[in-house]
């Protein structure tokens, strides 16, 4: 039983359940046992990453297209690096449709269906092994979040709408220019035959060439991650978006790019990542110090969480072009502890804003005494979220910067700071919102309800056990990006032995 | 004396011819009230040239002395163009209703635009260039100006009429320059006779570039544009869909069936000057519709602008080129037929509401009209999954095999911006509220809503079983030179 069949196909299914469904049927509960069926599917892919040794598990392999001289299969696959992010989007995807259920009043049945479209399509991203299988499942996540933050967004919604696709699209065009390219050269879009025909050198790029198509992926996955200066459509998308959207897009959504950095960008244009591996460290320590000091300046939680995300993504980024073990190790842990820290602060967020109507800071103030349990959810997420040790940021956030220090000292450095600024801007915020008195004395602010902790409750547990046994979580995360950095193949003289256990073997 | 064979070949555009004619002789004897029935015999009509157009593929082949050539080349475009007629009838009924101008030439004018064009799909003489280009393009002129008491469709008509005409005087003396450096017509024998005797390549050049001006104009590409926004605006919105789609693919089948057969030894003189058109058609109908407010001028330079994309896939020169424009101009007929249609649908009588605003909340009254709009205009962007996206990818395929990496790069770029125009018609239904036009909007006809499923289907079918249509169109243009 192929388990990635059934996590991509559910979702679909879901989706035209729900489009065809007549009125008045239960539609959040059929939203909901969908995502929570695919979550449990999800599992199932567990099992033969950890036991077998073969590159890529779960594989589906079929021919799609076919026309003389033109062939597209329908290929994907797991391996370490997307195994965790599968789990970590299939598991937000219930959380969404659990919070939608209250946080969307307004046709609701197109909000749940486009976000079961939306899962699909990420879950597609995150395992395509073929390039142009990747394309269409990177556009088909596309498109629904945008009509999500044009239908259901706040005042503003069509203009952060269009800018985000606009933007997006610019770069996926790139992408898709390299992609024909690549076919061109080596006859094939499959991304696994691309890799052995690089190994046997039976595909050989020059160097010009590297460059152009690497630039051309580059493109859009900085659009997507985003990395500076390519992040302007980031702070207006996730504040328009409705909560549960905006929940996905800074949880789930946000990884498309930095997933996509580390499977393709890297191995298949080897030279060309190691020549602009430089410059790209600098944007994203740029862009790591320039998010945490807008971030100290908002006057707004939901554009706060969204800087605060700008730069954390930043970490993710750096970690992958140190080429280092704990870089690359730390980078895909950070991915899955940044879903998962980022995703509660914002679902926290979103019932502060229903309590409140309001996420100005300045309206806000000592919510804490009539909210306990809001308040220290909140500040578990935030701790979590700054690195605190034991936490989930902590372990990806320290890889990175051990690996960045291994590479050059100076990026660990500055990239250090980053760390310190988010415990200002973060501490600071949840001083002003929920310490002192409260600026409005005639709302009384409910506690969260049993409602309300249902979705949290997971993802607490998951922020302290990332942040604390790691083990359960990375010695597939390793394996993989060995291989990676084994065919990135500068890897070697970075690569020193971790000292976390369980880790210092590396299966070739 | 013609063979048996050869009526076989030809029997599509005798079987439109026939219908044509009866219906309008129908028409004399029809009362009011039912002319509706002689556009469903249009319907039949079509339906029934399309099933003489599979059975005429079965005897590939010349007829009439090398006048018309059936082959798969021509025969896919035979098929785009009936399936474009039988499209636009559909959503003409309920317009004609509308206006209460249900006429049974109208029906008759679409058959023989038709006519022409399926001989332009399988015209092997520059003759019978001329006689379809001629028969298709009389018949669009007074369907552009059906609604002679309205101004805007006279001007239409006049305007597509005159520049029609001027690019159809350039063809034929583009025509009569070929004929007398070579001695013949035949599109076969012009290539011989290029290869073989000894010919001032300037006064080739020159011919080739007069015809290159007649076909320009037909195929709106630039700086032979200018007519294409105003005559669509100006049409009515069925009309401007079936010119925008059919005479457009025919036009384009002969174009490069005339360039690659006869003139294809010459490929590299006038590559360079298919490569500038290609860039400037695109750059022009892009940034022209980032401004534009009404939704009928928007997709006529939408459709310039996928002119531009086809030229890109003719530069390249291969036969995955030729493949690629054939996939292109099947998805771009499919997509522009639909969003005409909805727009055809929403405009109201006299085509009151045509702007972009005009469609502003139409998700809220009619959610699933609106989602195939999405569709179509997801597609015109190229969006995975759409045909759209498909026939994109094919032709960047093309260019680049063919080492065009700056033209695919500029292509790509411009898709990109085209994303924005678009956009402005899904901010529209999905981001508006409803406005007068939706408010008063009456649920779409039967012939409405058959018109834009089926497009919409074509599409979606195209974008994720593209292998079919595909491998159909590389096997014919293997065989096409």
């Amino acid at each position: 039983m192929n388990f990635l069949a059934i996590t991509l196909a559910l979702p679909l299914i879901g989706f035209f359940c729900l489009l065809l469904l007549p009125r008045h049927s239960k539609i959040s509960a059929i939203a909901l046992a969908a995502t929570v069926l695919t979550f449990l599917a999800s599992w199932g892919l567990i099992a033969p990453v950890r036991s077998s040794t073969a590159q890529f598990t779960s594989s589906i392999n079929s021919l799609w297209i076919y026309s003389p001289g033109f062939q597209v299969h329908f290929h994907l696959g797991i391996d370490g690096i997307n195994l965790w992010l599968i789990l970590l989007t299939t598991l937000l995807a219930p959380i969404a449709v659990w919070i939608s259920r209250s946080m969307i009043t307004e046709r609701q049945r197109n909000f749940l269906a486009l976000l079961l479209l939306f899962e699909f399509g990420l879950i597609g991203v995150f395992s395509a092994l073929d390039l142009f299988a990747f394309y269409v499942f990177w556009e088909i996540a596309l498109v629904p979040m945008y009509l999500m933050v044009g239908f259901w967004g706040g005042q503003r919604r069509g203009h952060a709408a269009v800018k985000f696709f606009v933007y997006t699209m610019a770069g996926s065009v790139m992408m898709l220019g390299s992609i024909i390219y690549l076919h061109s050269q080596t006859g094939t879009f499959d991304y696994v035959e691309i890799l052995n025909g690089i190994a046997s050198g039976r595909v050989m790029l020059s160097s010009h060439q590297q460059l152009l198509l690497f630039l051309g992926f580059f493109a859009a996955f900085a659009v997507k991650v985003p990395i500076f200066p390519l992040h302007t459509w980031l702070p207006n998308t996730y504040a328009e978006a409705p909560m549960p959207a905006t929940f996905l897009l800074a949880a789930a959504m946000s990884k498309m790019g930095a997933y996509g950095l580390i499977r393709y960008c890297l191995p298949l244009f080897p030279a060309a990542a190691q020549r602009c591996a430089g410059w790209i460290a600098v944007l994203a320590i740029i862009g790591i110090l320039y998010g945490a000091l807008l971030a100290l300046i908002q006057p707004n939680i939901k554009r706060l969480i969204a800087f605060s995300s700008l730069s954390h993504l930043g970490f993710v980024v750096l970690g992958i072009f140190t080429f280092s073990q704990q870089g690359a190790d730390g980078a895909v842990y950070q991915m899955i502890a940044h879903g998962i820290s980022t995703g509660a602060l914002f679902l926290i967020a979103g019932y502060l804003e229903q309590r409140r109507g309001s996420l100005e800071i300045a309206d806000l103030g000592g919510i804490a005494t009539p909210a306990p349990g809001l308040a220290t959810a909140f500040l578990i997420a935030l701790l979590a979220s700054i690195g605190l040790p034991s936490l989930c940021n902590f372990i990806g956030e320290y890889l990175i910067l051990q690996g960045a220090a291994l590479t050059k000292f100076s990026w660990a450095a500055w990239a250090a700071l980053g760390v310190i600024l988010s415990a200002a801007y973060m501490l600071w915020m949840y001083q002003r919102t929920f310490w002192g008195k409260s600026s409005d004395q005639k709302h009384v602010i409910p506690d969260l309800t049993f409602r309300d902790w249902v979705p949290l409750l997971p993802l607490i547990v998951l922020m302290v056990w990332l942040g604390s046994y790691t083990q359960s979580f990375m010695p597939p995360i390793s394996a993989a990006t060995a291989r990676i950095l084994d065919q990135t193949s500068m890897s070697n003289e970075y690569r020193v032995d971790l000292i976390l256990p369980g880790t210092t073997e590396f299966p070739r | 004396m013609p063979h048996a064979s050869d009526y076989i070949r030809f029997l599509p555009e005798i079987v439109l011819t026939v219908f044509g004619v009866v219906v309008m002789m129908l028409e004399a004897i029809t009362s009011e009230r039912q002319k509706a029935s002689l556009g469903v015999l249009s319907l039949l009509g079509m339906a029934i040239a399309f099933a003489a157009n599979i059975y005429a593929q079965t005897l590939p082949g010349q007829a009439f002395r090398g006048m018309i050539a059936v082959d798969g080349y021509g025969t896919f475009f035979r098929g785009l163009v009936l399936v474009v007629g039988f499209l636009c009838i559909l959503m003409s009924f309920s317009y004609l209703e509308r206006e209460r101008a249900q006429a049974g030439e109208y029906y008759a004018l679409i058959l023989f635009s038709v006519v022409g064009q399926c001989v332009l799909a399988t015209a092997n003489d520059l003759m019978m260039v001329f006689i379809g280009i001629e028969i298709s393009s009389i018949a669009t002129y007074i369907l552009a100006g059906f609604f002679r008491d309205d101004q805007r469709n006279n001007e239409s008509a006049l305007k597509y009429f005159l520049l029609g005409s001027f690019a159809t005087a350039f063809l034929l003396y583009g025509i009569a320059w070929i004929y007398g450096l070579v001695g013949s017509t035949n599109l076969d024998e012009i290539r011989r006779g290029l290869a073989s005797q000894s010919v001032s390549p300037i006064l080739v050049g020159l011919a080739a570039g007069l015809m290159f001006v007649g076909f320009g104009f037909k195929v709106s590409v630039a700086p032979f544009q200018v007519w294409a926004p105003d005559v669509y605006q100006g049409a009515a919105a069925p009309v401007s869909a079936f010119m925008s789609a059919g005479p457009k693919a025919a036009a384009f089948a002969v174009f490069f069936r005339v360039f690659v057969t006869s003139f294809g030894p010459l490929n590299g003189r006038w590559m360079y000057v298919v490569w500038t058109c290609a860039l400037f058609t695109m750059i022009i109908g892009n940034f022209a519709a980032l401004l534009q407010s009404n939704v009928k001028r928007l997709l006529g330079y939408s459709s310039i602008a996928h002119a531009g994309y086809v030229l890109i896939a003719f530069t390249a020169h291969s036969q995955i080129g030729i493949a690629a424009a054939m996939f292109y101009l099947a998805s771009y007929a499919l997509m522009n037929i639909g969003a005409f249609a909805v727009v055809s649908h929403v405009a109201a009588r006299h085509e009151k509401y045509v702007r972009i605003e005009d469609l502003s909340g139409l998700s809220r009254r009619e959610p699933v009209t609106a989602a195939l709009l999405s569709i179509f205009v997801f597609s015109l962007i190229g969006v995975p999954l759409t045909g759209g996206f498909f026939a994109k990818l094919y032709v960047f395929q093309a260019a680049l095999n063919s080492h065009l990496v700056w033209l695919t790069v500029l292509g790509l770029i411009n898709s990109a911006i085209a994303a924005y125009y678009y956009l402005k018609i899904v901010v529209a239904i999905y981001m508006r509220e409803p406005g007068a036009a939706v408010a008063e909007l009456p649920p779409p006809s039967f012939g409405e809503r058959a018109a834009i499923w089926a497009s919409a289907l074509g599409v979606l079918f195209l974008g994720i079983f593209p292998s079919a249509l595909l491998s159909f169109a590389t096997v014919s243009s293997a065989a096409f030179r």
